[in-house]
């Protein structure tokens, strides 16, 4: 199982790496997708067997999607960057990654066996103690609908009076 | 009785208070009555006092009466109080009976002047702040009193501030005299903190009590109030003022500049002559300054054009007997020369006034000459005073007090012989300058003929009238009469005043003068008094011929340019380069530092600087608001990586 | 299950997190810039769910399921927002989003005349 969560973290990165240096925006979509599955797989790993199809589900399929669709109506807009641009941004992050690092090199590298968490364990706990969490979740989704539906409206309008 | 000697010093303030507030609209009649009435008030009350002093003097020699509790600051709490003591009664019937009479006067002088009420609300100021400068019991009042005093020159040296001049001269009294005033106050400062106390008589005990005689920190407080004295009494080294202060009215000269305020610094000494006995050094010094001062001040006396300049040198040099004599441990015979020299020196200025209004002010004594002819009255007045000066009998103020100085000088041995030989020759320069001016002014031909103005010509018949007439002719009968007070053994006389005066001061340690050298003394400085007359007369002889061509060309009013004299006469003449040496050492540097520092080099740090660096930090912080989406975005990160560091790190 | 050290899990999520934030500083085009900031959420989520394991509690993939709610509405509303800016100023330039020259097209956007 180590292989596979080795496979799973390199291809995660590889695929994060590649999408954020393409020009074309459906090629850093369609790479950002091979990292949500890769993701996924690592949560399959790591004995979350649940988020990792919800992962796949919602997240590359649902919300992804989504994104196809703005594309789809914009069309892909080439915008270039010069390499310069990278340096700083790079600098900033590989701080940021040292200090994580620096914490993680605090404890011991020892394995322990994953342990797997099934749904019905997490079914119990988001509408148990989580339950609260759970309705906050919903008027959040609840207003993300009713603003998109707003804005989109108007959208439309303003398309209509050109 | 004596309770309610407060009044004595109230009443001229209150003159000062009615005549500022209410004087511009009062006739002159209401503004002569209430500044001189004012004054009479508290001469005729201080008179009262001194009476009943006298009459039944209170325990221990001195009564203090308390106002109020002025100031409570800890263990430090002075209050307003008087102390009616043999010093302090002597001290307010000079201050009120002078001052009286010279209000008279200048009732009458100041007439054709604008700002009479100003004036006289000025000189009720002064002398109700002289007063207190007597009266008061500890040396915090003395030294608002002191203040006040300073203050009033100020005003009245200024008093026609139209002229520039008039401007420059009470400046340069008022700066000099800070200085000494700065060092009175910092002596001050230091006895408050050593001793606890500004009360003179606890000085004087505890001051005996804790500190050894000549310790240090007695000698800095004795000189630190030194200071004090020499700047308001013009000795060195702070002379200089003195002779520009008679840019001043008559009046004021002869109040202030020689009279009382000046001789406020020898009244200090007196007062606190304790701590001068705990520092035989600087007492020492107050001698020194005094002899230098006698001949220094007598031999720019003789080289004088303005009369008035004449007279302030005059005083200069008689200061310097005073502190000669306090430097000797004279304390009483000190205060004596003070109270003759008022009479003296104040009818001079006072008479010198009547000549200066009656040729039009004309300063210039060259420009005078044989006005006995013309003002016989005020020539008699002013040969009277001129004797009495010399100490030349009949007149015996002068002779009396200035005999007893340089007897007691000649008495205490070692460093007295030496003043006294300085004093000695002092007695003959003084004659020689002062005889120089009677000559100059009063003899020989009238020049009046030169100014054209029939102003002055009718002037000069019709006298000064009996307002100025009657104050001199008292000062007069004072002088003539005023060395009665302690006329010297072997004439058989009796040391009243001095006696009076030794209930308040020290005796003092100095032997007793044997009568034979007395009588010596005596006839050696009458010798020098009296060789100064042909002396003068042959410098005056010597002077009716160069001079008169460039009288000719004087406007009245002004004093004539300088003629070609020879440059130790003209050394002689500018105060022995004083005001040369104080100009290159002092002003120029500090002026020339103030030029330079135009722009303020601390406020271009500070205010200019805080300024700048306000701007450049706000202008690094607009940096950061630029519009830009991934800067703001790229702050984030920066500032989550910092705060995690942070976090992790600390 | 194999034994897997939980610190290179942390240590994975940090890498995507930091190539997301790269990311979001870097690009210009406005839906890139969207486009990262879900990574950097999936890497949040990643350690979430490491976390959870690690315990062998809930509670990871209870957290993961609030930030993926999270995720869709906030993706939802984002994309409308881009989608109203971009029939304003037909470009998804980050750089042309400057107040100063949006300000003629400005109060159109407040008034509602229609």
């Amino acid at each position: 199982m180590n292989v596979a969560f080795a496979l799973g973290a390199v291809v995660a990165v590889a695929a994060t790496i590649l999408m954020i240096t393409r020009k074309n925006p459906v090629h850093a979509l369609l790479y950002f997708v091979v990292s949500l599955l890769a993701s996924a797989v690592v949560m399959f790993v790591l004995g979350a067997a649940f988020v990792a199809a919800l992962e796949v589900i919602v997240y590359a399929g649902a919300i992804m999607v989504l994104f196809v669709f703005v594309i789809m109506l914009i069309g892909p807009e080439r915008i270039p960057i010069p390499g310069k641009a990278w340096i700083g941004p790079s600098i900033l992050s590989l701080v940021l990654l040292a200090e994580v690092g620096w914490v993680l090199a605090q404890g011991s590298f020892t394995g322990q066996p994953a342990v797997e968490v099934t749904p019905k364990q997490v079914g119990m706990a988001l509408f148990g103690p989580y339950i609260l969490g759970a309705e906050v979740a919903a008027f959040l989704l609840l207003a993300g609908l009713v603003g998109a539906f707003h804005l989109g409206r108007r959208a439309v309008q303003d398309e209509r009076k050109k | 009785m004596l309770s309610w000697t407060w009044c004595i010093p109230a009443l001229p303030l209150a003159g000062f208070l009615v005549l500022a507030v209410l004087g511009g609209r009062l006739p002159r009649a209401a503004t002569a009555t209430i500044g001189a009435g004012s004054v009479f008030l508290s001469f005729a009350a201080a008179a009262a006092a001194g009476a009943s002093f006298l009459a039944s003097p209170p325990a221990g020699g001195s009564f203090t009466y308390v106002l109020w509790q002025w100031i409570t600051a800890g263990s430090f709490s002075p209050s307003l109080s008087f102390t009616i003591d043999a010093l302090s009664v002597v001290m307010m019937l000079v201050v009120t009976g002078v001052g009286f009479l010279i209000h008279l006067y200048s009732t009458r002088f100041m007439a054709d002047e604008e700002g009479y009420s100003r004036f006289f609300a000025y000189m009720n100021l002064f002398v109700g702040s002289m007063l207190i400068l007597v009266m008061a019991s500890n040396l915090l009042l003395l030294y608002l009193g002191w203040e006040g005093v300073g203050l009033c020159s100020f005003l009245l040296i200024g008093f026609w501030y139209k002229d520039p001049e008039n401007a420059r001269s009470a400046r340069k009294a008022f700066i000099v005299t800070r200085i000494g005033d700065v060092s009175l106050a910092i002596g001050l400062f230091l006895l408050v903190t050593t001793l606890g106390t500004l009360e003179v008589k606890e000085i004087a005990q505890k001051a005996a009590a804790q500190w050894q005689t000549g310790s240090t920190l007695a000698v800095a407080v004795a000189a630190l109030l030194l200071g004090g004295a020499v700047g308001k009494s013009a000795q060195l080294p702070l002379q200089t003022w003195l002779p520009d202060a008679m840019a001043g009215p008559s009046p004021v000269s002869a109040l202030i500049h020689a009279a009382t305020m000046v001789t406020a610094g020898v009244y200090l000494i007196a007062r606190t002559n304790a701590l001068f006995i705990l520092a035989p050094p600087v007492q020492l010094a107050v001698g020194i300054i005094g002899a230098a001062g006698v001949l220094l001040a007598g031999m720019s006396a003789l080289t004088q054009r303005n009369i008035k300049r004449v007279l302030a040198y005059s005083t200069m040099s008689q200061l310097g007997y005073m502190f000669l004599a306090l430097g000797i441990g004279a304390w009483s015979g000190a205060i004596f020369h003070l109270v003759t020299h008022a009479f003296f020196k104040s009818l001079l200025f006072l008479g010198g006034g009547v000549l200066i209004l009656a040729m039009n002010h004309e300063h210039d004594i060259y420009a005078m000459g044989g006005l006995a002819k013309k003002s016989p009255f005020t020539f008699w007045m002013f040969l009277i005073a001129s004797l009495t000066l010399a100490a030349i009998p009949p007149t015996t103020a002068g002779f009396s007090s200035k005999d007893l100085i340089l007897a007691l000088a000649w008495q205490s041995g070692g460093a007295g012989r030496v003043f006294w030989a300085l004093g000695l020759a002092g007695v003959f320069v003084t004659s020689v300058y002062i005889f120089r001016l009677v000559f100059i002014v009063f003899a020989g031909p009238p020049r009046a003929e030169v100014h054209g103005h029939g102003h002055a010509a009718g002037k000069n018949g019709q006298q000064a009238g009996p307002v100025m007439g009657i104050p001199l002719a008292i000062l007069a009968a004072l002088c003539l009469g005023g060395g009665l007070l302690a006329l010297p053994h072997d004439l058989g006389g009796s040391p009243y005043i001095l006696s009076f005066l030794n209930t308040a001061l020290p005796a003092g340690s100095i032997p007793e003068t044997p009568l034979r050298t007395e009588w010596i003394l005596q006839v050696v400085s009458e010798a020098a008094s009296l060789l100064g007359i042909p002396v003068a007369w042959l410098v005056y002889r010597r002077s009716r011929t160069a001079p008169a061509a460039a009288a000719a060309a004087a406007t009245p009013g002004q004093v004539a340019p300088a003629a070609r004299l020879p440059a130790v006469a003209r050394f002689l003449q500018s105060g022995w380069g004083f005001d040369w040496l104080y100009d290159a050492v002092f002003v120029r540097p500090f002026v020339w530092i103030a030029k330079v520092n135009v722009r303020d080099v601390v406020d271009r740090i500070v205010a200019d600087g805080v300024g700048g660096l306000l701007m450049l930090l706000s202008r690094a912080v607009r940096w950061t608001q630029n519009g830009r989406v991934r800067w703001y975005a790229a702050g984030l990160a920066a500032g989550a990586a910092l705060i995690v560091a942070a976090v992790v790190l600390l | 299950m194999a034994s897997i050290p939980y610190e290179l899990g942390l240590l994975l999520a940090g890498v995507l997190f930091a190539i997301g934030g790269v990311g979001v500083i870097t690009r210009r085009n406005l839906l890139m810039i969207l486009l990262c900031v879900e990574v950097m959420l999936n890497a949040a989520g990643l350690a979430f769910i490491v976390g959870g394991s690690r315990w062998g509690q809930a509670d990871g993939q209870v957290m993961f399921i609030f930030l993926i709610s999270m995720a869709a509405a906030e993706v939802a509303v984002g994309l409308a927002l881009l989608l109203l800016h971009f029939g304003r100023s037909r470009t998804l330039d980050a750089d042309a989003l400057k107040a100063s020259e949006r300000s003629p097209s400005a109060p159109e956007a407040v008034g509602d005349e229609r």
